[in-house]
């Protein structure tokens, strides 16, 4: 491998790793603050796919989809919160994993009735259909080049939320010691609806912002699902620092992986994973007991 | 009522036994086939249930008996039982031996998330490889035989026969995890589970007992798994997939997680649910996910919590 | 003494009247059976990558027993549809399903290959008969072949076969290939590694992923930096769709040529757009093939479901075309299935894809045509091979 298709390659794992620390912030960010383990994470990141496919078709233009995508699955997050989710606050893990599972089948037949079952394409943006020439033959999308900047943006406003703001200090509380920040009183009803549907509004961020890129078809969350929950045990639970770490970790081992040894290009991601928990049980960056 | 509940075991495992002479073979088949699922899900209890370890790699040890049984058996001979059946269980175990002292160093909520991740490692490993037919499967061209002196004891091609041995093993693996349940090995398991602080200072090795546990637990789901590859003669990475392993725990806790026996009722229902469902709509799945997120909402402790607390008194071991 | 006699006479005669209506029950007589409707199940995958194309079939097997008027060999047709949502695990369950639960009297199936080789395998079991409208695993017709196995649309090595030459014809000596690592994969690039290298080009190098997997951004990085002539590439679905418009993303385009099984651009296309514009490939239809049952198959299915028919309709029509050649020799009488399936076996169709045959193994014999996309369809260019039938290796029964 020369420098160029290297630095190539490189680019391809970071942007990868971006998307992947996208969807799984959200889970961290849950987990960590309502001490919730949510399976149906990447059904969310599937359905904001489809509802982009699907905004996209309705009003002609990705931006509105982008938009209106986000609002829905706040809003969804919100219904979910006060309908099924709070009830598991404080249960066992055993409940949460249940749950949630149920949800993903539920989700999903409902993605099959509102809009089928068919893999669809999405027209990014106009204005960033482009590409640009990377070597004398290889050109890159400009889109993809957008969904990097798009994702680090992101990335520093969750991390300024975080340093910043009250919520803030009440997410750092809690990857610390859950146990703690609840015992202090600070779960209110209002901040733990907000985190979940931010969570799960994050989750569905992503799927909008891949669709253009990658196909949309049903099964898409399921592997995004446990990729993610990799990089949240990687980084550490809770901790968003640790999930960008994790992320970018994973995106250049699954795309490495595939170049230099084709067939083992999941399972290294699983060894990396496992050299990691043997070296730190609690995660890079993880508080001690959960 | 002690009496009451031995005379309806009684009368259930008579019905179990004459099944074969009143119900069509398709029901048969599907009557073994749930219980191949319960052998998985009441393994699966020994940790979570027993244990308070919830494992969400289970299936990798039910797959992976499967998967030596498609590997070993000759493609045009019947394999022979004596042999594929030990080998078969040893490598559950040594998986469950290898991936149970990895994950057992974490706790909570890492505990899943690590089981889940290794499942997953295992099944991508059958999945992306073209090691046993990758994503493909392989097939069992022919049941096992079990031949003693040249006479083939089990004639397993006969549908009922099959049925009976896995009726058979099944009863095995209530009797067994009954035994180990009330044995002191059981009793530490416990201890570790309800106040982990307080059974290691009363001196319970507890990462070896929860270790043995799982060994124990994953030799039991390759049990299930060697004779689901067995039925159906045919392997797929899936059977290691997460989703295999997530079904076995709502059997597990739609059963109750206390009673050794708990979860075949458990699956006896997700089973007839599922074949019912399937003939009526599309969208079974929908109603399915309804009614798993219904049971965690109402009844935390399934079935036997349920008659529990209609009987209002404590549940014996048929569920 | 007589009293007994009497008896073991009315005893005698009373099993013969028993065995009489046992008899009648497992194998209606034609009298009887004339009325009552024939079952076929459809083990297709109606979710999920490959849903569109299950659909297809599904419509075109109707299509032609509408157009037959409805019925098979005078008897009326009832369906049964089974999602087997292209997973190999679920394979032998839901065939057990539609053999065992629903007793269907046929099973027309499948797009996967690995489900289908599932089916096969209880197919071959039960006995029941089976028609695979798609999946082109080779084994189907090679080592499973079975008197009541039939195939009404390739094996893989068929349409891949033809492209060996094609591709060394237009100048291309390294070619790269590319695919999902699954049997369909495989053959697809073993048959055309097979003509290629023998005519003496070289495959340079083959590249796999997982199946279904649709991240191809690395493996196409690692196409650029290896600049091939040409690439050889097989996907279906919506793997073909997202690799289609990531290889013209990535600019490869117009500098190294795209070719493949039509797989790679059929029923696709209008997701696909202008990124598929120019791509070569070979497949036994083409959307503008000049013969009148191919103008009358489209016209029928733009009618029946406003959409443009495609290979996979032509697929599921050609196997409704062959069951009612095989029903209509017995007169809607199943149980005379040797006569059926004699019928079958000589049957001559005239298909929308032209002529079509069955061979010893019951693979169709059939055109393979080079084609082109132009103005958003797969516009016919040439015949790549006449008549081809698959070699049927290791295929030990050949009725």
């Amino acid at each position: 491998m020369d420098l160029a298709t290297f630095a190539v390659q490189l680019l391809n794992g970071v942007q990868y790793g971006l998307v992947l620390f996208l969807v799984a912030s959200g889970l961290t960010l849950v987990f960590g603050i309502l001490g919730v383990i949510n399976l149906a994470h990447g059904a969310f990141y599937m359905l904001g796919a489809y509802v982009a496919y699907w905004l996209t078709l309705q009003t002609g233009s990705f931006l509105a989809a982008l938009v209106g995508g986000i609002a829905i699955a706040f809003v969804a997050g919100l219904a979910l919160e006060s309908l099924f989710i709070k009830r598991l606050y404080g249960r066992d893990h055993l409940s949460q994993v249940l749950l949630s599972y149920g949800l993903i089948l539920v989700l999903d037949e409902l993605r099959h009735i509102l809009f089928g079952k068919d893999v669809h394409s999405v027209a990014p943006p106009a204005f960033l259909t482009g590409s640009f020439k990377l070597t004398d033959v290889l050109s890159y999308q400009n889109y993809r080049l957008a969904i990097c900047a798009f994702c680090l943006a992101v990335a520093a406003a969750i991390f300024f939320v975080i340093a910043r703001t009250r919520i803030g200090m009440i997410v750092r509380a809690g990857a610390e010691n859950r146990d703690m920040t609840r015992a202090l009183g600070i779960r209110s009803d209002r901040v733990n609806r907000l985190v979940f549907a931010t969570g799960i509004a994050l989750a569905a961020l992503a799927g909008i912002v891949v669709a253009p890129i990658s196909t949309v078809y049903p099964g898409m969350g399921d592997q995004m699902l446990i990729l993610s929950f990799v990089v949240v045990v990687l980084g550490g639970i809770g901790s968003i620092t640790g999930a960008a770490i994790g992320a970018l970790l994973i995106g250049l081992t699954d795309t490495f992986g595939q170049v230099l040894f084709p067939s083992f290009a999941s399972i290294s991601i699983y060894l990396v994973m496992a050299a990691i928990l043997l070296w730190r049980p609690h995660g890079i960056l993880g508080a001690r007991d959960v | 009522m002690q009496r009451a509940a031995r005379l309806i075991v009684l009368a259930l495992l008579v019905a179990a036994v004459a099944l074969p002479f009143a119900a069509p073979t398709y029901y048969m088949q599907f009557a073994t086939k749930v219980l191949i699922l319960s052998m998985l899900a009441m393994a699966l209890n020994l940790v979570v249930g027993f244990g308070g370890l919830v494992s969400v790699c289970h299936a990798a040890f039910y797959g992976i008996a499967g998967y030596v049984l498609a590997i070993s058996a000759p493609k045009y001979e019947p394999a022979s039982l004596w042999l594929t059946l030990p080998l078969a269980l040893l490598a559950s175990s040594a998986a469950a031996l290898v991936l149970g002292a990895l994950s057992l160093r974490t706790r909570g909520v890492y505990f899943i998330m690590v089981t889940l991740a290794f499942g997953e490692m295992l099944f991508y490993f059958f999945h992306d490889t073209q090691f046993a037919g990758g994503s493909d499967g392989a097939f069992i061209n022919l049941k096992p035989e079990a031949m003693l002196f040249g006479v083939n004891l089990l004639d397993l091609d006969r549908a009922r026969v099959f049925y009976w041995v896995v009726l058979a093993l099944a009863v095995l693996t209530i009797l067994l995890l009954h035994t180990i349940t009330r044995a002191p090995f059981g009793r530490a398991l416990a201890a570790a589970r309800d106040n982990e602080r307080r059974a290691r200072s009363l001196g319970f090795p507890i990462y070896r007992v929860r270790l043995a546990a799982f060994v124990i637990s994953g030799a039991l789901a390759g049990l299930a798994g060697y004779f689901a590859a067995a039925q159906f003669g045919f392997v797929a990475p899936e059977m290691l997939g997460w989703h295999q392993s997530a079904i076995a725990l709502v059997m597990v806790v739609l059963g109750g997680q206390r009673s050794v026996a708990g979860p075949l009722a458990g699956a006896v229902i997700v089973m007839g649910l599922e074949e019912t469902l399937k003939g009526l709509t599309e969208h079974w799945k929908l109603i399915e996910g309804l009614i798993i997120i219904a049971i965690v909402l109402a009844f935390p402790s399934g079935l036997q919590g349920l008659v529990a607390r209609v009987l209002a008194e404590p549940e014996s071991d048929h569920g | 003494m007589s009293k007994i006699e009497m008896l073991g006479a009315t005893r005698r005669d009373l099993l013969k009247g028993a065995a009489a209506a046992g008899l009648a029950g497992a194998f209606p007589l034609p009298a009887l059976a004339q009325g009552a409707p024939l079952k076929v199940g459809f083990m297709l995958p109606y979710t999920g990558t490959y849903a569109k194309l299950g659909k297809f079939i599904d419509e075109g097997f109707r299509l032609k027993v509408e157009m037959l008027g409805g019925k098979l060999g005078g008897r009326a047709i009832e369906y049964v549809q089974v999602d087997d949502e292209s997973e190999p695990a679920k394979g032998t369950d839901n065939m057990n399903r539609l053999v065992g639960r629903e007793k269907v009297d046929f099973v027309v199936g499948t797009v996967h290959s690995g489900v289908a080789m599932a089916m096969a395998k209880v197919a071959k079991d039960t006995g029941t008969t089976l028609i695979v409208p798609n999946a082109g695993a080779n084994d189907v017709t090679r080592a499973m072949c079975a008197p009541n196995i039939w195939r009404t649309s390739f094996t893989n090595w068929q349409p891949c076969f033809p492209m060996g030459k094609v591709m060394y014809d237009a100048g291309h000596r390294n070619v790269m290939t590319i695919t999902w690592r699954y049997a369909a994969g495989q053959e697809d690039v073993e048959a055309l590694k097979e003509s290629f290298v023998k005519l003496g080009g070289k495959v340079t190098e083959e590249l796999y992923l997982p199946f279904p997997q649709v991240e191809f951004q690395a493996l196409i990085t690692q196409i650029a930096q290896k600049k091939p002539d040409a690439v050889f590439a097989f996907f279906a679905g919506g793997g073909a769709v997202k690799f289609v418009k990531d290889y013209a993303a990535a600019g490869l385009r117009a500098s190294i040529p795209l070719y493949g099984p039509g797989f790679l651009t059929d029923g696709t296309l209008p997701a696909q757009g202008a990124d598929a514009e120019g791509i070569k490939t070979t497949l036994h239809y083409a959307d503008d093939l000049d013969n009148p049952a191919n103008k009358a198959y489209l016209a029928a299915f733009k009618k029946k479901v406003g959409e443009e028919g495609d290979v996979y309709g032509v697929q599921g029509y050609d196997a409704a075309a062959l069951l009612g050649i095989g029903l209509d020799a017995v007169k809607g009488d199943i149980a005379a299935r040797e006569k059926m399936y004699a019928a079958m076996q000589d049957a001559k169709i005239d298909s929308p894809r032209g002529p079509i045959s069955f061979s010893k193994a019951h693979n169709v014999v059939q055109n393979i045509y080079l084609r082109e996309v132009k103005g958003g369809i797969n516009k016919y260019i040439a015949v790549a091979h006449a008549n081809l039938a698959d070699p049927a290796l290791g295929c030990r029964v050949a009725s």
